[in-house]
């Protein structure tokens, strides 16, 4: 069977899950091979829980400089391992990073891209869900080389033990005048919940929620739940809760098993971000609130009562047993 | 300094959106077509720069007739001259073509030392074309940009994605992308909105753009919609007025549905 190539997400030290789905999900079109990018030493330390998902060979584009410029070395590297391989299509997590490998990969190579796909199937046919929700879209590859951005947890990653063939790919230099320099870095304070996009519940606040003190409410109840913490436009606007958890059209895409809306008025572009969610529950004192329509557990009352008594229901029933 | 500021019409969020039953692309006809709210603020940006470093602007857009008015409204912003890529066989267009022609077009302009564009547009939402044009012109990519510095040759961008924020550098020429954190977009003023109807649009279409191109090189579309359907509509669930014991029972629902 052909390489399917899968750009492995990592900090250097450990894989990401997102590539454990998308070793998965290369499975069904071909051998998956990881490739790893970093620098030197890199490739070997994450072999073993790379083969362990079933990568069949691990190719390793290392060199000093590839974890200081943005993108480039990517790119770079999976444009060298096509050309080598001749894989049968390229994977990568849609991340904000890998929907930008995958677009600058296809048009080196003038491949079809595809970009957001929840699906892909033995043929090569990608699902996509699109305008917030509105549509589901089954698009293939026509010309070139599949390229193919996955949605974060659209696979359930799977152990698959393999022994996996290793090789390295030179990595030329980077140009200094094509690439951007990362002079710092800052992780996101993600604290102990877990990541949005990925979570399996997702707790938002709205305006509703009346202040950076009232998230506290939207917090506590996270918590209880295992779950993330996200936001409106307008409670971000307001200076309620940080950007980075804004949920919607200009925000992050959830599609948890549990979406819990706190005081949200439920406006097209905040829908654009969680309809996809499986269960969503929406509490708003306002009975002509459009997010009542949407939920499958609709609450018309104040959150500042409901929602505590929700998080403390959840604690005792816990207790209980 | 001369900038260019890549634009696109959507239409707008707060209208439904409809695929044409032919051919799975958006429907126009039927929707309420806007400037791109991000893309607004990244010709803020460049306007800033024409005010505080000395630049001449050029907004580029690519799209049907009406994308004229996106054009016009940034130039009403103050932008100095328009770029209106417009050809029927872009219609439909994938992302990789969209760069390329996107790129083209930035290649007729002489001496460009920023390249700005919004990180996402609200229709399309792969934020893929900013860096696939950067790619293709040889520029180094800052995208995804919620604070921008220009200085001595040099840009500076504070990154904000999924994956942390990062400052980033590099020397101009370069792309930037902007986040809509960036800066509160002004608006034409009713002098702009006259003197923009004065100021130079250049109409140009793939013959002009790629005039030695044989026709298999640029491929309009590399990827084929199979199927588009719409999404079912949520069914109508469980409402409830919270008499005090709203959060008890909604964790019944909720153990019924194995959420908790
Ligand atoms: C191009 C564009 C992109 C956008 N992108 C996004 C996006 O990504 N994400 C997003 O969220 N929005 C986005 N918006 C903004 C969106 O249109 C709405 O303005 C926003 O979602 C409203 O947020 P909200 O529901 O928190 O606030 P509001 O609409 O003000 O609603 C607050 C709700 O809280 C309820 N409430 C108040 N007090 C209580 C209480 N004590 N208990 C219970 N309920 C209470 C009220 O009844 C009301 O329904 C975008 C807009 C545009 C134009």
């Amino acid at each position: 069977m052909p390489d399917v190539l899968v750009l492995v997400d990592h900090d250097g030290a450990r894989v990401h899950k997102s590539t454990y789905e998308l070793l998965t999900g290369a499975r069904r079109l071909g051998d998956p091979a990881a490739v790893v990018v970093g620098t030197p030493g890199t490739a070997a330390r994450l072999k073993d829980p790379l083969a362990r998902h079933g990568a069949t060979s691990v190719y390793a584009a290392e060199s000093p400089e590839a974890d200081e410029f943005l993108s480039t070395p990517a790119v770079d590297a999976l444009e060298i391992a096509v050309r080598e391989v001749s894989p049968a299509a390229v994977l990568v997590s849609a991340t904000t990073d890998g929907k930008e490998v995958a677009g600058r990969l296809a048009a080196r190579l003038d491949a079809g891209l595809l970009v957001d796909a929840v699906d892909v199937d033995p043929a090569g046919v990608a699902t996509q869900v699109v305008f917030g929700g509105s549509y589901t879209v089954r698009s293939q590859v026509t010309h070139g080389l599949p390229v193919i951005a996955v949605r974060p947890g659209s696979f359930e990653p799977e152990e698959r033990p393999v022994n996996a063939g290793e090789r390295q790919l030179a990595l030329p230099p980077v140009g200094r005048a094509a690439s951007a320099r990362i002079t710092a870095r800052r992780a996101v304070l993600a604290g102990d919940r877990p990541e949005l996009t990925g979570a399996t519940v997702v707790v938002s606040g709205g305006r509703g929620v009346g202040g950076a003190d009232g998230f506290k409410v939207v917090e506590e109840l996270a918590d209880v739940l295992g779950g993330a913490v996200g936001a409106s436009r307008a409670a971000v606007d307001a200076g309620y809760y940080p950007h980075q958890y804004q949920v919607g059209q200009t925000g992050k895409s959830v599609s948890p098993q549990l979406y819990i809306a706190l005081g949200i008025s439920g406006a097209i572009q905040h829908l654009a971000g969680m309809q996809t969610s499986k269960t969503i529950v929406a509490v708003n004192k306002d009975p002509e609130a459009p997010i009542l329509d949407l939920a499958d557990y609709a609450v018309v009352g104040d959150l500042f009562a409901v929602a505590p008594q929700l998080a403390r229901e959840v604690a005792a029933r816990r207790e209980a047993g | 300094m001369n900038i260019v500021v890549l634009v696109k019409q959507v239409p707008d969020t707060a209208a439904e959106r409809t695929l044409s039953e032919a051919d799975h692309t958006l429907d126009r006809e039927n929707a309420d077509l806007v400037l791109d709210e991000i893309n607004e603020r990244a010709a803020e940006e460049a306007l800033t720069l024409k005010e505080t470093a000395g630049a001449e602007v050029t907004v580029v857009s690519m799209g049907p007739d009406s994308a004229l008015d996106a054009i016009r409204k940034v130039l009403a912003m103050g932008a100095d001259r328009g770029i209106h890529i417009c050809d029927d066989r872009l219609r439909g267009a994938d992302l990789v073509t969209t760069a390329k022609v996107l790129a083209a077009a930035v290649r007729t302009v002489k001496d460009v030392a920023l390249v700005l564009a919004g990180n996402a547009t609200t229709d399309g939402q792969s934020s893929a074309v900013p860096a696939i044009v950067a790619d293709l012109l040889g520029l180094p990519q800052l995208t995804h940009a919620r604070e921008l510095t220009v200085d001595a040759g040099r840009v500076r961008a504070e990154r904000e994605t999924d994956n942390g924020e990062a400052t980033l550098d590099a020397p101009l020429p370069a792309l930037v992308s902007v986040t809509e954190k960036i800066n509160e977009p002004r608006y034409p003023s009713f002098k702009g909105i006259m003197a923009a109807k004065k100021k130079p649009v250049e109409t140009v279409g793939l013959d002009d753009l790629f005039p030695d191109a044989d026709g298999t090189g640029l491929l309009t579309t590399r990827t084929h919609v199979v199927e588009a359907v719409p999404r079912p509509a949520r069914g109508v669930g469980i409402r409830v007025t919270d008499d005090g014991s709203a959060g008890r029972r909604l964790v019944d629902y909720l153990i019924a549905q194995k959420l908790v």
